[in-house]
């Protein structure tokens, strides 16, 4: 296992520098001088210079790609801007602030709003799948099939705004959507997240209650379902003690491929509710084009994916004994 | 040696002998040999879900394709402030005067808060836009994705290794994130920051990007049926009688691909869409005034707390088209392959 873990984290740093150096590549290598870009449009010829110094472009590429590295480690400082503590991944010139300091300071936002959201997406779509899948060719399975194939087609930024203008605006069932920090009243930080969990969860969740009731059909065809049956074992306890433990290999798996996208989803539910976290960081950069803050985001967001998926395929170990991890 | 394919001549052919065949024998019911294509459009016009939802998907690609022809019939265009130029359309605050977002027999889908353009027009033609990035960019990744993964397939040994790996690299990583920021890079490449970014560059850029990022998904499925296939008898049988790996790539494995490929890329079309317009949605998408159904969605959620009308229409036509598309998709993915079972 500890070999295992080593291996997988050692695998990823290779993949997360191979990452880096690419989206490095691409960012300095256009023709767009990004120190002009940086400048603003009133730009000063000493400004110019010196932002031109402190990005180190008088420096070939892989040297200024080795300092971006290394001040990761060692902090940089950027003169007359600001210091850039370790870890640096940059210094934004367009918002005065390392890159490192202000995804930090947006990480609750979207970490809140995805691990609410995988919560109702995998509680709610499981729940759902399972009873469709005990219903089979019932009623209740229909309206469950029916509904997942809406669920799936439905847009963030068109339920988003439409259930908030319903549920916050005309009913005030809820307050309106914003972050307020678990530690500083857990209280308030469910209720205003409520609606982007919901929101963000709706696209998702009928997914997994597909999935769900297909696999679980599926593990209910099989011998050792059978077997346990014709021991005396009750339908009831196959369903819930065998058969779902069968069926949530498979969830597990496309569930750790859907955390890029969950991410992405993440990117529109805090566009469209104003949330400020790692994705509205990431489309306000892009419209200034703040190429370090856009390296630093690319660089954690893959970052996040990649250590997530190690996470998953060790849940795998827990859930099936079959599993080994070497 | 080949598998049989789904071509019209071979299907005239096939169907004229047995009926020759039928004509000879004189008596009983006709027995009518039928090719996978025909076998595949009879299940499929049995499927009245499938048609109707192809039904709506042609009238949707129908819309796009008149777009300008059924403006000129309504008689306003996407691009004059109509709100702005009459008085007594909309309030003070840029709000449409009429209840229900404006609608009237002027307007039918009523007017865009603020510049007062026509909805109505504005959808058409956003849809136009959508739809054509969309087609286009399915067009090039299943090409592209075709073409990798039968190469990765089909070659194996170190270029499967290295394919693989950019594969992989690519479906790991959060397309959305990577999507917005790459199109800065992919227009800084092209365009001087002191220059206005062209309409065309803007449309060719979303598409490289969306390209660059989407073929991994049909590369990958279609790498794994191409390892399958090549082992199968009718593969090396034509390889022993000596046909070159054009040959075999043509006739061989791609007849048998067409299953795939098809249903995968019902299932692209949809989801460019979406990615086309969650671009939009989030300001880095086609800029203004071209019409773009994407950034109808970022008008209105900044619109909505007033007038949540604007917002209904893009919204509602999006969820027609993904439903209807997405259903067409599982309807010919039965019609193709009877057994699976959903």
């Amino acid at each position: 296992m500890t070999s295992y873990l080593v291996r997988r984290v050692a695998g990823a740093l290779v993949i997360l520098m191979i990452i880096s150096a690419i989206t490095f590549y691409l960012f300095y290598a256009v023709p767009r001088d990004p120190a002009r870009a940086f400048c603003g449009k009133i730009c000063q010829p000493e400004t110019l210079a010196l932002i031109r110094h402190n990005l180190g472009m008088d420096e070939p590429l892989f040297v200024q790609y080795w300092h971006w590295l290394a001040g990761i480690f060692t902090g940089r400082e950027f003169v007359q801007f600001g210091e850039c503590p370790a870890p640096c991944l940059g210094y934004s010139f367009a918002t005065q602030e390392p890159v490192f300091g202000a995804i930090v300071d947006r990480f609750p936002v979207t970490l809140s709003l995805t691990l609410g959201a995988s919560v109702v997406i995998l509680a709610f779509g499981i729940m759902t799948g399972m009873i469709a899948a005990w219903k089979v060719g019932q009623p209740l399975d229909k309206i469950a099939s029916a509904s997942s194939v809406v669920g799936a087609s439905l847009q963030i930024y068109f339920v988003g705004p439409l259930l908030a203008f319903y549920l916050v605006d005309t009913l005030q069932l809820i307050p309106r959507p914003s972050y307020v920090p678990i530690t500083e009243n857990p209280v308030e930080w469910f209720t205003h997240l409520l609606l982007p969990w919901v929101v963000l969860s709706i696209i998702f969740t009928a997914n997994y209650t597909r999935m769900t009731r297909s696999q679980m059909v599926e593990q209910l065809a099989e011998d050792y379902v059978r077997t346990a049956r014709a021991k005396g074992m009750s339908s009831k306890a196959v369903f819930f003690r065998f058969a779902w433990r069968g069926a949530m290999i498979p969830i597990v798996t496309i569930f750790g491929v859907d955390l890029a996208t969950l991410l992405g989803g993440a990117i529109i539910t805090e566009q469209t509710f104003s949330l400020h976290g790692i994705g509205e960081l990431a489309v306000r950069a892009v419209q200034n084009t703040d190429l370090p803050m856009l390296l630093g985001v690319t660089i954690v967001g893959a970052a996040a994916i990649v250590l997530l998926n190690i996470l998953v395929d060790v849940l795998y170990a827990f859930i099936d004994p079959r599993v080994r991890l070497t | 040696m080949t598998f049989p394919s789904s071509t019209a001549t071979d299907a005239g052919a096939e169907s004229a002998d047995t009926a020759d065949a039928a004509g000879t024998a004189g008596s009983g019911p006709a027995v009518v040999g039928r090719s996978p294509g025909q076998l595949m459009w009879r299940r499929f016009r049995r499927d009245k879900t499938g048609v109707v939802s192809a039904i709506i998907v042609l009238a949707f690609f129908l819309i796009a394709l008149l777009a300008p022809v059924i403006a000129s019939l309504y008689g306003k265009d996407p691009y004059t402030t109509y709100g702005q130029n009459q008085p007594g359309l909309l309030n003070d605050f840029g709000y449409p005067i009429a209840p229900n977002g404006g609608i009237s027999g002027d307007f039918w889908f009523g007017l865009e808060p603020g510049l007062g353009r026509d909805v109505f027009t504005q959808l058409v033609f956003g849809i136009r836009t959508s739809l054509s990035i969309a087609l286009v960019v399915t067009v090039i990744t299943t090409i592209i994705g075709v073409a990798m993964g039968i190469t990765s397939g089909y070659l194996g040994g170190k270029t499967d290794y290295v394919i693989g790996r950019v594969i992989d690299t690519l479906l790991a990583f959060p397309s959305q994130l990577f999507l917005i920021v790459f199109l800065p890079v992919v227009e800084a490449a092209i365009v001087l920051p002191e220059e206005e970014t062209p309409v065309w560059l803007r449309y060719v850029s979303i598409c490289v990007v969306l390209t660059v990022l989407g073929w991994a998904t049909i590369a990958r499925l279609l790498r794994a049926q191409v390892l399958s296939l090549r082992a199968r008898e009718f593969v090396e049988a034509a390889r022993v009688t000596g046909a070159s790996p054009f040959r075999v790539i043509f006739k061989e494995l791609l007849p048998n691909l067409w299953t795939p490929i098809i249903i995968q890329s019902t299932l692209a079309l949809p989801l460019y869409v979406g990615a086309e317009a969650g671009l939009g949605f989030l300001g880095v998408g086609m800029t203004e005034p071209t019409p773009d159904w994407g950034r109808m969605f970022q008008v209105g959620v900044n619109v909505y707390h007033s007038d949540v009308t604007y917002l209904l229409f893009p919204g509602v036509a999006m969820l027609i088209f993904v439903v209807a598309f997405n259903l067409l998709g599982d309807s010919i993915r039965d019609a193709f392959d009877p057994k699976t079972k959903r």
